[in-house]
């Protein structure tokens, strides 16, 4: 199952919304670093909410999806990790160390947001 | 010659015979009824059981275990014994009574009846040892019955009593918007660690908390299994994207936790809980000061 991704201003959203194939986060990451120098994007959030396993692949590809799109000028925040499965992925030793992480959706738009105002303000941005 | 070197052996009684020979025991202690129990009560008092309890109180005690003992030794059922001992040990447990002193009791009971057994038939060494056989299983029952009766209604207490403990030892406290604290006091088993990481998640998620100011000045000792779950608790939060601030720990754990090597490096700590609701609160963007200085300010 291919996840949506959706552009909003300056950042793109994928949310994902059934446990994932190999396949699929494999696609996904494919998708989202093409997409970043796309669009020109500023931030990336990755919705896993509904996600009630994550397995070490999956893991480790958020963390590459997370590295690759800062190297092309994005920075990625993982969303909605459920407690019990952020507890699981704790006692595996899978942490997404250097990841940024945030509780919803909302509050991973609210930290780029807040990180692209730290970065100095944005050319063609709104306010700021 | 070899009948000579043997026991004197009586045969075996059958179960017919065990039974006559209960109630016409039972006849006789009933009989002997004030004497014995008086007997039992003065030989509590020397061996200074029960010293909790007035001699008022023994008495009316030792009169209901009499009749109940009897009671048993005649009909060979326990149930009601056991729920006397229930009743009895629910009343007596909080007024401090230990578990020796109630084996103790029983035990004097025992051997109480057992010497006037001795009396009344050491002049018949048959009858005696028939008698003794028919004894000595029904009381020893009865001892074990109230044994348990009693050890059982403490766990039943202490069950009771960790259950409130655990329901009342971790709570999570929102002080402000998305600032959450935990304060820990007492010590932290493995059960109580994996407690509180559910509480501190779900706390977490319910309330939309940003930081979360864990303060465990009342925590005694930390072994390396829990350090590590804390360690764990802490980096679970940061996936739900929360910062957990751990404050107040103690010379002994700091020491503790270095010497056994614990990697705190991914873990946030603060001296004390008010160092760790300023961080937290300068973390949040808030600045607490004095009215006077504000209006100053504003």
């Amino acid at each position: 199952m291919a996840v949506p991704i959706l552009k909003q201003g300056n950042y793109l959203i994928a949310s994902i919304q059934a446990a994932l194939t190999d396949a699929d986060l494999f696609e996904l990451r494919n998708a989202l670093v093409t997409q970043v120098g796309r669009f020109r994007s500023r931030g990336v959030v990755v919705d896993v909410t509904a996600l009630d396993v994550m397995d070490s692949f999956a893991v480790r590809t958020l963390r590459d999806i997370a590295q690759m799109t800062r190297l092309r000028g994005a920075e990625t925040v993982i969303v909605g990790i459920q407690p019990e499965v952020a507890f699981a992925m704790v006692q595996l030793g899978l942490t997404l160390e250097e990841v940024a992480t945030a509780l919803d959706l909302e509050e991973g738009l609210a930290y780029l947001v807040e990180r692209s105002k730290r970065t100095g303000p944005e050319i063609g941005s709104h306010g700021g | 010659m070899d009948q000579m070197l043997t026991k004197p052996t009586i045969s075996p009684m059958s179960a017919e015979a065990t039974a006559a020979m209960l109630r016409e025991l039972v006849a006789h202690l009933r009989q002997n009824r004030t004497r014995l129990r008086e007997e039992w009560v003065q030989r509590i008092i020397e061996a200074q059981l029960l010293t909790a309890m007035s001699k008022e109180e023994i008495f009316a005690e030792a009169t209901s275990v009499y009749d109940s003992y009897l009671d048993v030794l005649e009909t060979g059922s326990v149930e009601a014994l056991q729920a006397y001992a229930r009743n009895l040990s629910e009343r007596i447990i909080p007024r401090g009574v230990e578990t020796h002193e109630v084996l103790g009791i029983v035990l004097l009971l025992r051997d109480v009846l057992a010497r006037e057994l001795f009396t009344r038939y050491g002049s018949d060494f048959g009858t005696l040892n028939n008698v003794l056989e028919a004894y000595e299983p029904a009381a020893n029952r009865i001892a074990t019955t109230v044994g348990v009766g009693f050890v059982q209604e403490r766990e039943r207490v202490i069950r009771q009593q960790q259950e409130a403990i655990r329901e009342l030892s971790t709570p999570v406290l929102p002080v402000r918007e998305r600032l959450l604290i935990l304060p820990i006091i007492g010590v932290i088993d493995p059960m109580r660690a994996r407690q509180l990481t559910e509480q501190l998640l779900r706390g977490v998620r319910t309330n939309r908390a940003k930081v979360a100011v864990m303060d465990i000045t009342g925590v005694p000792a930390i072994d390396s299994t829990v350090a590590n779950h804390l360690v764990q608790t802490v980096e679970s939060a940061r996936l739900l994207g929360a910062t957990v601030i751990v404050t107040g720990l103690s010379p002994e754990i700091a020491q503790t936790l270095v010497t056994i090597g614990v990697d705190l490096g991914k873990m946030n700590t603060v001296g004390d809980l008010q160092g760790g609701i300023e961080e937290a609160e300068r973390m949040l963007g808030y600045k607490v000061m004095p009215v006077r200085e504000a209006t100053q300010q504003g």
